[in-house]
């Protein structure tokens, strides 16, 4: 999958997650702008675990801040 | 103070939040729920609270022993032999005859071939986990772990994989998306003590097993009273043999302070070096291992008064709910009955109201709490009567009548 697929899937992904109907740039921050909390962060992993077939551990979490850092962490992971 | 440029921000500036939100609760009238200062400690059940006599519905205490006689005894005569203190590392030290035949009693009450006491149960899960699973490993855990747990994961270098509450499910899945090679942990608890829920190990431990993962099971809030033995929930269960580590605490049935990790594991000998909140810390004082010693090998005898506990904990768990208040599970799992209260106000209202009728009990609330609930959380006593249980519950009717929750 392209990173524009991968963009395509995780936008699906996150819209039952993303409450307050924010608009989606690959800036868009999960902390800040989209007011993601913990329980919230897990639910999501877990849906683009579950669709990619991937691990996201805590450690690579820790290092996504924006939306376009997940897609691309996602790009990468699949392809392992 | 007038240049700015090169001043560095206040550390404390990020504790602001919480800073206003604690501010915003005791300007409302409440006690400090978290500032409670025991005066005088009557017994397990019963103590002078700011001010009051109070009945114990919040201390851990399960199985009472903190004044058992024989416990008390055997404390005194380690004080008067051996000095109040250490002063020094159980490698170095540190290590006296006490912390050799506490560990026996550990091995003695497990039926294991290993035993290793920390100086709290926090230290043990932190020292167990982060040099177990090293760079490269995976620790694949419950969302709702203990911070003892997670602070074990922060400390080391693994990489850490968390799961929904109890899905097996889930827990099967990121386990087989491991990449081949990599050493695996699974983290589990026998009971999670802010619902006062248990685990199905037995079914966790299978799929565990089926990945070629090890197994640490933290029984912490079992030890004393759930199982046959009081080896805890995967006793209970039947699965105790595939369990390669149990971490536990003395803070909690046993009654004084220190923690502990139990194993068959043919090298786990070798903890004792590289582990290092065990090494880099003094040990337990002398009193304090031959009062958790003397207490463990009585909890070995300890039927009856389990048998009471759980009687408690029905009893206590029928009549809350029959008095219409919301609980963390619909049937009684553990020693811990959790109250689920609407909001953090109403929880504080309920907390003081209830310490105001002669009872505590803890107040739990967001980070420490799943689902970012307030909880007042029950643990019962094998010490409490049934009388006991009962003026419990007249005092949570009219505290919850009086706040408006029931």
């Amino acid at each position: 999958m392209d990173r524009s697929a991968v963009d395509t899937v995780i936008r699906t992904l996150i819209e039952p997650f993303n409450k307050k109907q924010v608009s989606i740039e690959d800036s868009t921050t999960f902390a800040g702008d989209l007011e993601f909390d913990s329980l919230t962060v897990m639910d999501f992993v877990a849906a683009i675990e579950d669709e990619f077939d991937i691990i996201i551990s805590m450690n690579q979490q820790a290092e996504i801040e924006t939306y376009g850092n997940l897609v691309d962490a996602v790009h990468t992971l699949q392809g392992k | 103070m007038t240049d700015t440029t090169n001043q560095a921000p206040d550390l404390f500036d990020k504790f602001d939040g919480i800073i206003h939100t604690r501010t915003e609760l005791l300007a409302g009238g409440v006690e400090d729920p978290f500032n409670l200062v025991m005066e005088r400690v009557i017994s397990p059940t019963r103590a002078i609270c700011n001010g009051r006599e109070t009945i114990l519905l919040g201390t851990y205490n399960y199985m009472g022993m903190t004044f058992d006689p024989d416990v008390i005894e055997a404390g005194k005569q380690a004080l008067e032999n051996f000095g109040s203190g250490t002063t020094g590392s159980r490698v170095l030290n540190g290590t006296y005859r006490g912390h050799r035949d506490c560990e026996d009693a550990l091995r003695e009450f497990y039926g294991m071939d290993h035993a290793m006491v920390f100086s709290t149960g926090y230290q043990a899960n932190l020292g167990i986990i982060s040099t177990i699973a090293g760079k490269g490993d995976y620790i694949v855990l419950d969302i709702d772990s203990h911070a003892s747990i997670w602070d074990g994961c922060a400390l080391g270098n693994a990489e850490v994989v968390p799961f929904k509450h109890n899905d097996i499910e889930a827990m099967d899945k990121r386990l087989g998306r491991i990449p081949a090679g990599a050493g695996k942990l699974v983290v589990l608890e026998g009971v999670y003590s802010m619902l006062g829920d248990i685990a199905p190990l037995k079914e966790m431990i299978a799929v565990a097993k089926k990945h070629g993962a090890m197994v640490l099971v933290d029984e912490a809030h079992s030890m004393g009273f759930i199982g046959e033995h009081g080896r805890g929930v995967a006793e209970a269960q039947g699965v105790l043999d595939d369990v390669d580590f149990v971490i536990g605490t003395f803070s909690k049935s046993v009654g004084t302070v220190g923690g502990f990790c139990v194993s068959n594991h043919p090298k786990f000998e070798i903890m004792r070096l590289v582990c290092r909140p065990y090494v880099f810390t003094a040990s337990l004082p002398p009193s304090v291992v031959a009062t958790a010693a003397t207490s463990i090998r009585k909890l070995m005898q300890g039927g009856a008064k389990r048998a009471h506990l759980w009687e408690n904990s029905q009893r206590l768990h029928g009549g809350l709910t029959k008095l219409g208040f919301t609980l963390g599970t619909t049937e009684p799992q553990s020693a811990i009955v959790a109250v689920i209260m609407p909001d953090l106000e109403r929880g504080a209202a309920m907390w003081e109201a209830l310490l105001k009728e002669g009872l505590y009990v803890n107040l739990a609330r967001p980070p420490a709490t799943p689902a970012n609930m307030t909880l007042l959380r029950c643990s019962l006593c094998a010490e409490h009567s049934t009388e006991e249980v009962e003026t419990i519950l007249g005092m949570f009717e009219r505290a919850g009548k009086a706040v408006s929750i029931i």
